[in-house]
């Protein structure tokens, strides 16, 4: 007999006719709420994230110096300040400039889906910067509605403000191994 | 011996780590006597409790979540075959492979193959309690294969030779000043004058770290969710240690318990709301990575998922206590309890502490192997309360109490004082026997703990009954 | 209204002060009490020790006693508990239906003493006077186990001369649980170090609350501490009266 039909046949034998009872889904649902872009604010300011506001990325992000920076390869070419170089290896770079796929606001995540204007896990994960720009109709209003504009056969990454931890008397602490650094530019179309 | 095959069975003896060397009572007592655990602890739990609460209470519906939570759950169990069976179905149709481990013996078997087919002697590790409770690490090394534990607490832990006391912050007894005093000790190239500031702290393991992480060719992780319908696995973490594990090597080895199954995509809306706010008192955890099987040209191309029974089919099997197996490992049930707070988790035994592990362990084990378990707890109920699942804690003590070996004097004393009780003439008169004990300053075995630190009540000179009947 | 005391066996024999109270109070308040005689013990101990075989006996008892009445009042919470919580499932695990069915028939009609006086008797203000400084501790199975919220607290407000001081941490478990302070005695002991730390830090006179069992633990730790702060029960004060 394999493991898989000794497990399936103890998990049988123990559950007996036990029926799955219903779930009540009474809870705020996808779609039920506005989203609202204030509170997208307020959260990623207050877990420690840099909100910046305006259609200029380019001119935000020269502000920044972000120094050796890597970039996705199907990122909006108007993003990149003008002359400025960008490194093939994320090993070699300082900062990442990536989109996002959605934003929730009530807890000020963004998530990243592997799109050509997002790149590979390990772009954004190696530099010590990370920029990710948003646009309002990525904007959602909880978790609810983000997983219900995600396709989870994407390899997905939830990002809640920059790395932190809270192993050392249970205070949150920002800086371990991801970036140390998040900023969030938020466009206004 | 003969085993019925198919029958559930408990977590085998003699590998992993779920069983103590000694009873809670006794465990406890030491650990009472360290003041310093007793300050780290209390000072953790009671930061952790008032972070939960407030982000709790910002949720219009948290209970609305916790009844959908625990439905959830009890509907999971209910299909159990079927969903990991699609689980597997799924992640096998993204290019993941899926393997079947009985007990700890076996997952430990497999993953060890599974580095040693690889070539790499070294594997670095995210945080997990399903390879700790297993004790894969032990394996690891006993092969020749060295584990690095990635997660800050994980690291403080297996740095200071220690053992994890926590589901979530397994470091959770040591303060700042005891960590600086480790990593001083056992980092290698730490920089001599490192103080114990928090972020310089976080700032030493991320140098320490670095190297390893882009070196190293394999990982093995646990999980917090798969889902069923798309066989999606979902590990939420903190400081990002779990993204590089997941994404920088070239082979992924996860193993996780087989309760971890949820049935579909959208049911992880109500958990990624529950577990954050419940475990470490965030809105959200910093980082949640999912993956589907294998993403060409992104991330590990050889991906295995080991699925561990060891012991959870025999809970499942036991209908009041297999609610024990809807746990998220969010650790909110250790920062309220009272008992936790005073003895921290090493007086548990097992990985896993505090009241999940109460009902837990002893039921993956049996309860004669953790016959203590079931009493540590003074029943108060804040668990129940905690529970983002809402997991009937105190009932299932109850239960368990009720299965457990019992002491033959403490047999006779029980049955007699029934017998009494259930006699009103014989009970009136061991009412007025008890006056007797008017004097007593010390009681004897086992009523001297009482007496050790709380004095007796004064015998009143009747009875209400006897009062009631002068009136 | 006819009210059956449940009285707990421990007041009926270490603190009928307690019990006798609750009978001043609800008669002070017009009503009739009554006590069966049958009754003994819910058998809580036994069922939370692990010998539910050894209570089923004692929750027959139970139900036999009280299924006459319509309204019965305990002044504990945690007996309350038992008869509501656990009782029935005695009968089922034991394989008595008929039993359990009764036993949540009586459930049904039993309170704790801040339940029957606020919710059936609609009474927040029972005209006591108690000039003291005192401190409530909400026990954990009023208040996670049956629930009884602020209603303690409402008639503890209303009490003549009475000045109600917060408890810190109040919530947390003073360390009693029945058999629990003997076989955890260690840890027990340190719940309740902490427990009376909290009640000293108040300066009241007076530490209540609405189950015995609890006020003798945190009593027995004062008295041993040589403190000077008593234990009393909140039957007593709701009981006492200018005229007492």
């Amino acid at each position: 007999m394999s493991s898989k039909d000794l497990i399936l046949g103890r998990i049988r034998a123990a559950l007996g006719d036990t029926a799955a009872p219903d779930v009540p889904r009474t809870y705020r649902r996808a779609g039920t709420q506005c989203a609202d872009v204030e509170r997208l604010v307020d959260r990623l300011v207050d877990y420690k994230a840099v909100v910046h506001r305006g259609s200029d990325v380019a001119g935000i992000v020269a502000s920044l110096e972000p120094g050796r920076l890597v970039v996705p390869p199907g990122l909006d070419p108007a993003w990149l300040p003008p002359g400025m170089a960008t490194v093939e290896d994320e090993h070699d770079a300082d900062a990442v400039l990536t989109a996002a796929t959605v934003a929730i606001a009530e807890t000020g995540t963004i998530v990243l889906d592997g799109s050509p204007d997002q790149g590979r896990r390990v772009i954004s994960l190696l530099p010590d910067l990370h920029i990710c720009v948003v646009r309002p109709d990525q904007v959602v209003a909880a978790v609810p509605d983000a997983i219900a504009r995600l396709d989870p056969r994407r390899p997905l990454t939830w990002i809640s403000g920059p790395s932190a931890t809270s192993d050392i008397e249970l205070n949150r602490v920002e800086g371990v191994h991801g970036p140390r650094r998040l900023h969030v530019i938020l466009t206004e179309r | 011996m003969s085993t019925f095959l198919g029958m559930p069975t408990t977590a085998p003896r003699g590998v992993g780590h779920l069983r103590g060397d000694e009873s809670f009572p006794d465990a406890a007592r030491k650990a009472l006597g360290n003041e310093q655990l007793r300050r780290n602890l209390a000072h953790a739990t009671t930061t952790i409790r008032g972070k939960s609460g407030a982000v709790i209470a910002e949720l219009p519906d948290w209970q609305e979540l916790r009844s959908a939570g625990s439905a959830l759950k009890a509907a999971t169990m209910a299909r159990l075959p079927e969903l990991l069976e699609r689980l597997e179905e799924n992640v096998t149709a993204a290019g993941g492979v899926v393997h079947w481990a009985a007990d700890a013996t076996e997952a430990n078997r497999i993953v060890t193959g599974l580095v040693e087919a690889t070539g790499h002697r070294r594997v670095i590790k995210v945080k997990s309690m399903a390879t700790q409770e297993i004790g894969l690490n032990e394996a690891l090394e006993a092969a020749g294969i060295a584990p690095v534990e990635t997660d800050l607490a994980e690291l403080i832990v297996q740095l200071g030779h220690d053992k994890p006391s926590h589901i979530l912050v397994p470091a959770i007894h040591r303060n700042r000043t005891e960590i600086r005093d480790i990593f001083l000790r056992e980092m290698p190239g730490v920089d001599p004058a490192l103080t114990d500031d928090p972020a310089t702290l976080a700032a030493a393991a991320r140098r320490y770290l670095r190297e390893t992480f882009l070196s190293t060719k394999v990982a093995v992780s646990g999980a917090n969710f798969a889902v069923a319908e798309t066989g999606t696995l979902a590990v939420l973490e903190s400081e990002g240690n779990g993204r590089m594990c997941l994404t920088l090597p070239d082979t992924l080895i996860t193993v996780m318990g087989i309760e971890k199954v949820v049935p579909t995509w959208r049911d992880l809306e109500v958990f990624l709301q529950l577990l954050p706010r419940a475990s470490t008192g965030e809105r959200m955890n910093p980082y949640t990575s999912m993956w589907t099987g294998v993403t060409p040209g992104d991330g590990p191309q050889e991906f295995h998922l080991v699925l561990l029974d060891n012991g959870r089919t025999a809970v499942l099997a036991d209908e009041v206590g297999r609610q024990a197996l809807h746990c998220i490992r969010c650790s909110a049930c250790l920062n309220v309890c009272p008992v936790y707070e005073r003895t921290g988790g090493h007086a548990y035994g097992s990985v896993y502490p505090g009241p999940i592990g109460a009902v837990l362990s002893p039921q993956l084990t049996g309860v004669a192997d953790n016959a203590s378990l079931p009493y540590a707890s003074s029943l108060c109920g804040a668990c129940f309360d905690a529970c983002p699942v809402k997991i009937d804690i105190p009932s299932i003590l109850v239960h368990l109490r009720n299965e457990a070996p019992h002491p033959r004097t403490e047999r006779i004393a029980m049955a007699a004082a029934a017998y009494t009780m259930d006699h009103p003439a014989l009970y009136a008169r061991a009412q007025h026997a008890a006056k007797l004990s008017r004097h007593a300053r010390r009681l004897p075995r086992p009523l001297n703990g009482w007496t050790a630190s709380r004095d007796l009540p004064q015998p009143p000179p009747e009875t209400f009954r006897d009062w009631w009947a002068g009136r | 209204m006819r009210i059956a005391l449940f009285v707990t066996c421990l007041a009926d024999t270490m603190f009928p002060a307690a019990a006798k109270a609750t009978v001043t109070l609800l008669e002070r308040l017009g009503h009739e009490v009554v006590f069966p005689p049958g009754q003994t013990c819910c058998g809580q101990m036994h069922i939370n020790t692990g010998y539910q075989k050894d209570a089923f006996p004692l929750v027959r008892r139970h139900v036999r006693t009280f299924a006459p009445y319509d309204v019965i009042v305990a002044p504990s919470g945690s007996c309350v508990g038992s008869v509501r919580h656990q009782h029935a499932m005695v009968a089922r695990n034991a394989g008595d239906l008929s039993l359990a069915a009764r036993a949540e028939d009586v459930a049904g009609r039993t309170y704790e003493l801040s339940e029957l006086l606020v919710d059936v008797l609609g009474v927040e203000d029972v005209g006591a006077s108690y000039p003291h400084r005192v401190t409530y501790h909400p026990t954990c199975h009023s208040l996670r186990m049956i629930r009884v919220g602020d209603k303690p607290l409402r008639l503890l407000r209303h009490v003549r001369g009475l000045e109600l001081v917060e408890l810190p941490a109040a919530e947390q478990c003073c360390g009693f649980g029945g058999t629990f302070a003997l076989k955890n005695a260690d840890t027990s002991a340190a719940m309740l170090g902490d427990k009376m730390r909290h009640v000293l830090e108040t300066g009241a006179q007076m530490c209540t609350a609405g189950d015995a069992s609890c006020l003798m633990h945190i009593g027995g730790g004062l008295s041993r501490l040589g403190s000077d702060v008593r234990t009393v029960h909140l039957a007593e004060i709701l009981a006492a009266s200018e005229a007492s």
